[in-house]
C-alpha cells in the first residue's frame, strides 16, 4: 500500500497529490512516469511524476480528473493508500547538452513539464517557460514556474489573463525575437505538441514530446502504448515516454487514444454511481 | 503379488462444460476426475521397469510410483511424491503438453491412449488444495524418507539471501526449492499480482486464478517473500540488489513478454492488438468484469486471431468468450500448428474457424481508423526449413479478404531486454535471451543466475520450471562453496 500523504485541487482542472514511495522518490528522474492501481477493481493508469521528495521518501502526481480512476483519485483524501504505485517507468528526458531551451506545457502538461524546467534552472541551463491554459481561473503552478523560468510566458485560450492565444503562438514570438533555442520540449495535448513541433521543424530546433498512450503493464508487455516513430513502431512505455517530435506521427496517436471512448464513458457513470 | 492393471484402452474420459455452455462463460472448461475416475485411470499405469514417462518429464516426477499409490487409494501418499519433485502440480496438470512429454512416451500409449497423468496429477494437487493439513502431513512425512529430504535438513543455508526477479513458473519454482533448503528467498514482481504468464497470460477458463494463488500461498508458507511492483532494472538494478540489499545470488526469470509484430501494413488501426493485450486486459486486469472493474476490453463481433500456438489458441477462445465469431490464421497446415493438440481440439468444439495456409498481408481500414478486413494471401507448403517443418511459400495472385472488426496479433514473443540494459557485464544473445549454462542456470556474472523463457525463448511453463529448478540447485552449489 502506498499511502496518500496530501492532497490539494489546484484548479477545478488539476488535482495534486503526495504518495508515499520511498523507493520511487528515490530513483525518480524528470520525465519518468509511475502505473498506479487504487483498489482491486481499479485499472492501471500512468502518472507523470511531477515532483518527488526522496528524504521524505514521496513522489507528487499531479492529474486531471477526465476518467473514472482519476475521479476516483480526486475523492481521495490524506491518510486514505493507493494499493499499487510501479515505477518509476520509462526513460529520463535528455536535458544534457542544451545550452538555452524551452520548456512548453499545455493545461496539464504545465504540471507534467516542472520537473524539467526545474532540472535545466538547477543545472545552470537558461530556461523559458511557456505555459497554455483554457482561462485565467486554471492557470497552475505559476509561482513555482517563476521560480525556475527565466522568462515565464502565461497564454490562454480565451484571453482572460490578457495574453490570448495557443502556446505555439508564445514560442514563435520568442524565436522571431530571435532567442535561439537549441531544446524545446513540449508536453500536454497531442494537438498541441504537433502544433509546437511545427513551428521548430523548418529550423532544425531539437525538440522532445512526451507521449501518453494507452497502457495497461507499462513494461513493455502488452503493446497498448504503441507509437509509431520515423516510420517505426516504439513501446511509449520502454523507448519513450519522450521522442523526437519531428518523427510522430500525431495523428494515429489521436486516433488510437480515441478507441475506448465508449468504454470510458462506461466506467465514468459506474465510478459516479458507486458515489465515489 | 499380482497386481491387475487396468488394460482399458482409452483413457477414463473427463467431465468438461459443454462447448456451447462454456463458449460464453470463464469457468474451467475440464471439470477433473473423482476418485473412483481417478483410481481407475491410475490403475492403468503397468508399472513397466523402463518408466519412458520419468525421463519425459522436466522436472523428474516419480511418476510410475506415484500412480502406485494413487491405484491403491492413497490420494496423499500419492500427492507427496508429485509435489516433491514438482512445486506446482496443480498448475502443469492443466497446461503441461503431456503429449510431448510423459504420456508421449508412455508405455500404454503404443497400443491406446497413455495413462492420464497429466489429468491424475491434476486430481492429487486439486485433492491437496481443499485438504491442506493432510497433504502438509503427508508431504512433511515423504520428504523425510527420502536421501534429498534429509539432505536438505542437514543443510543450514539460512544465512544466505537470495533474491529471484520474476514471479513466473521458473522463479516460483525456484523459490520453492531453495525454501526448502533454508534459503531466505525475496521475489520481485513488477506487476501486482503473483505468477507472471500464469496469471497475466493463461486465462482462467484453462487455468483459473484462484488456483495459482493457492499455489503460490503454498510457496509463501515455506517463507518466501513477494515484493510486488518492483520493476528490478528500474526501481532496483541486479547490482544494487548485491550491493545494497545484501542478496548473495540473483535469480532472472522474466520471461519473454515482449510481443512481436507482423509488420504489416495497418497493423495500428483501431481494433487491433497483440494477444498480450487482450490477455493482459481480461486475465490480469478482469476486463471480462467490466464495468465492475475498471479495465476495458475492445471485443469486435468478427475477429481474426493471426498465429497457431498456445497464445493463439487462448486469445481465440478468450475473443469467442466476450462475444466475437472468431478465424484463426495460420501460415502453415493443422500439422504444423505448434499449439497442444487439446487446445486446438477444445477451440474446434467452441466453434472457432481455422484458415490454415493462409498469411494475412495487410489490414484494412475504414474512415474512422478502425480495422474492417484482413487481406490474407494462401499458402503452400514447400520444403523443411531449419525447425524441420515444411516452409511455406506464398501462392501468387490469390489474395483474398476476410471481413473483421478485431484483429488479435498471436505470433510469439520476445525476452524483455530491461534487465540486459541496466547490467552491465550480462550476456545476452543478439536474439535477446541471457546466455546460461543449462545445468546449472549460471550467466555471465557469478552469483546471477537465469532461467525459463528470459534464457530460452518462448517455451512452455514446464520447461521454465524445470530451468527453475536446476539453477535452485546451481545456486546452493555457488553459495556453498564460498
Amino acid at each position: 500500500m502506498y499511502p496518500i500523504v496530501e492532497t490539494e485541487a489546484l484548479s477545478s482542472a488539476a488535482h495534486k497529490l503526495v504518495v508515499s514511495a520511498p523507493a520511487i522518490a528515490k530513483k525518480v528522474l524528470p520525465g519518468q512516469f509511475i502505473m498506479l492501481r487504487i483498489d482491486e477493481e481499479g485499472e492501471r493508469i500512468p502518472l507523470t511524476v511531477n515532483d518527488s521528495d526522496p528524504e521524505a521518501g514521496t513522489i507528487t502526481l499531479i492529474f486531471q480528473p477526465v476518467g473514472a480512476t482519476t475521479m476516483q483519485l480526486e475523492t481521495m483524501k490524506a491518510g486514505e493508500a493507493l494499493l499499487d504505485v510501479v515505477g518509476p517507468l520509462g526513460n529520463p528526458t535528455e536535458l544534457e547538452g542544451a545550452t538555452r531551451a524551452c520548456v512548453i506545457g499545455g493545461g496539464l502538461g504545465a504540471a507534467i513539464a516542472y520537473p524539467q524546467a526545474k532540472w535545466l534552472h538547477e543545472h545552470g541551463i537558461s530556461v523559458d517557460v511557456i505555459v497554455g491554459f483554457r482561462s485565467k481561473d486554471i492557470i497552475i503552478l505559476e509561482d513555482e514556474f517563476k521560480a525556475v523560468a527565466d522568462n515565464l510566458i502565461i497564454m490562454t485560450d480565451d484571453g482572460s489573463n490578457g495574453n490570448q492565444g495557443f502556446v505555439n503562438v508564445g514560442l514563435q514570438k520568442q524565436i522571431d525575437a530571435g532567442v535561439d533555442y537549441d531544446l524545446v520540449l513540449a508536453i500536454g495535448p497531442v494537438i498541441m505538441m504537433k502544433t509546437v513541433a511545427e513551428v521548430t521543424r523548418p529550423l532544425g530546433i531539437k525538440t522532445l514530446v512526451s507521449l501518453n498512450p494507452i497502457m495497461i503493464d507499462g513494461t513493455g508487455m502488452c503493446g497498448g502504448c504503441r507509437v509509431k516513430v520515423g516510420g517505426e513502431y516504439k513501446h511509449a512505455c520502454v523507448d519513450g515516454p519522450d521522442f523526437d517530435g519531428h518523427q510522430v506521427d500525431y495523428d494515429e496517436v489521436m486516433r488510437r487514444n480515441r478507441q475506448f471512448t465508449t468504454q470510458e464513458a462506461q466506467a465514468r457513470d459506474h465510478v459516479c454511481k458507486l458515489g465515489r | 503379488m499380482a497386481t491387475k492393471y487396468n488394460m482399458q484402452a482409452e483413457k477414463t474420459p473427463i467431465a468438461e462444460q459443454d462447448p456451447v455452455v462454456r463458449a460464453s462463460n470463464f469457468d474451467e472448461v475440464a471439470l477433473g476426475y473423482t476418485l473412483e475416475e481417478a483410481i481407475n485411470e491410475a490403475n492403468r499405469c503397468i508399472q513397466c521397469p523402463k518408466k519412458p514417462c520419468v525421463s519425459g518429464c522436466p522436472v523428474g516426477v516419480p511418476i510410475p510410483e506415484f500412480m502406485k499409490e494413487l491405484a491403491e487409494g492413497n490420494v496423499a501418499r500419492a500427492y507427496a511424491i508429485v509435489r516433491a519433485a514438482n512445486t506446482l502440480p496443480a498448475i502443469c496438470g492443466r497446461v503441461c503438453p503431456q503429449e510431448t512429454q510423459c504420456e508421449g512416451v508412455c508405455t500404454r500409449g503404443r497400443k491406446g491412449d497413455p495413462v492420464g497423468i497429466g489429468r491424475l496429477e491434476r486430481f492429487v494437487a486439486d485433492w491437496a488444495l481443499d485438504n491442506p493439513e493432510e497433504a502438509a502431513a503427508a508431504l512433511a512425512a515423504y520428504t523425510q524418507e527420502t536421501e534429498e529430504g534429509q539432505e536438505y535438513t542437514a543443510q543450514k543455508l539460512s544465512q544466505y539471501k537470495v533474491a529471484l526477479i520474476g514471479s513466473g513458473p521458473a522463479s516460483l519454482t525456484c523459490a520453492g526449492e531453495l525454501a526448502k533448503r533454508g534459503v531466505k528467498v525475496t521475489v520481485f514482481e513488477a506487476l501486482h499480482a503473483v505468477g507472471g504468464v500464469l496469471v497475466y497470460g493463461i486465462p482462467e477458463f484453462r487455468l483459473p486464478k484462484d488456483l495459482v494463488a493457492r499455489e503460490v500461498a503454498a510457496i509463501t508458507d515455506l517463507g518466501v517473500t513477494f515484493e510486488m511492483d518492483a520493476v528490478v532494472g528500474k526501481l532496483y538494478t541486479i547490482e544494487e540488489l548485491r550491493e545494497e540489499q545484501g542478496f548473495d545470488a540473483i535469480f532472472i526469470g522474466t520471461g519473454a513478454g515482449l510481443p512481436m509484430y507482423l509488420g504489416i501494413e495497418g497493423e495500428a488501426l483501431n481494433g487491433v492488438m497483440v494477444a498480450n493485450e487482450l490477455l493482459t486486459r481480461v486475465n490480469l486486469m478482469k476486463a471480462f468484469r467490466f464495468p465492475e472493474y475498471h479495465t476495458p476490453v475492445y471485443a469486435g463481433k468478427k475477429c481474426v486471431v493471426v498465429g497457431g500456438g498456445n497464445v493463439a489458441m487462448d486469445a481465440a477462445r478468450t475473443a469467442k468468450r466476450l462475444g466475437a465469431d472468431v478465424t484463426i490464421v495460420y501460415r502453415r497446415s493443422m500439422t504444423e500448428m505448434p499449439a497442444r493438440e487439446e487446445e486446438i481440439h477444445h477451440a474446434e468444439e467452441e466453434g472457432i474457424h481455422f484458415n490454415i495456409l493462409t498469411n494475412p498481408v495487410r489490414a484494412l481500414g475504414n474512415d474512422e481508423g478502425w480495422i474492417e478486413g484482413l487481406e490474407c494471401v494462401r499458402m503452400e507448403l514447400g520444403e523443411p526449413d531449419e525447425s524441420g517443418r515444411r516452409r511455406p511459400v506464398e501462392i501468387e495472385g490469390s489474395n483474398f479478404v476476410i471481413d473483421c472488426d478485431m484483429l488479435v496479433v498471436a505470433i510469439g514473443s520476445r525476452t524483455n531486454p530491461l534487465i540486459g540494459n541496466t547490467t552491465e557485464g550480462l550476456e545476452v544473445t543478439k536474439r535477446g535471451p541471457i546466455v546460461v549454462d543449462e545445468a546449472t542456470g549460471a550467466t555471465s556474472l557469478p552469483g546471477v543466475f537465469a532461467g525459463g523463457d528470459v534464457a530460452t525463448g518462448a517455451a512452455t511453463v514446464i520447461l521454465a520450471m524445470g530451468a527453475g529448478k536446476a539453477a535452485a540447485k546451481g545456486i546452493v552449489d555457488y553459495l556453498l562453496q564460498d
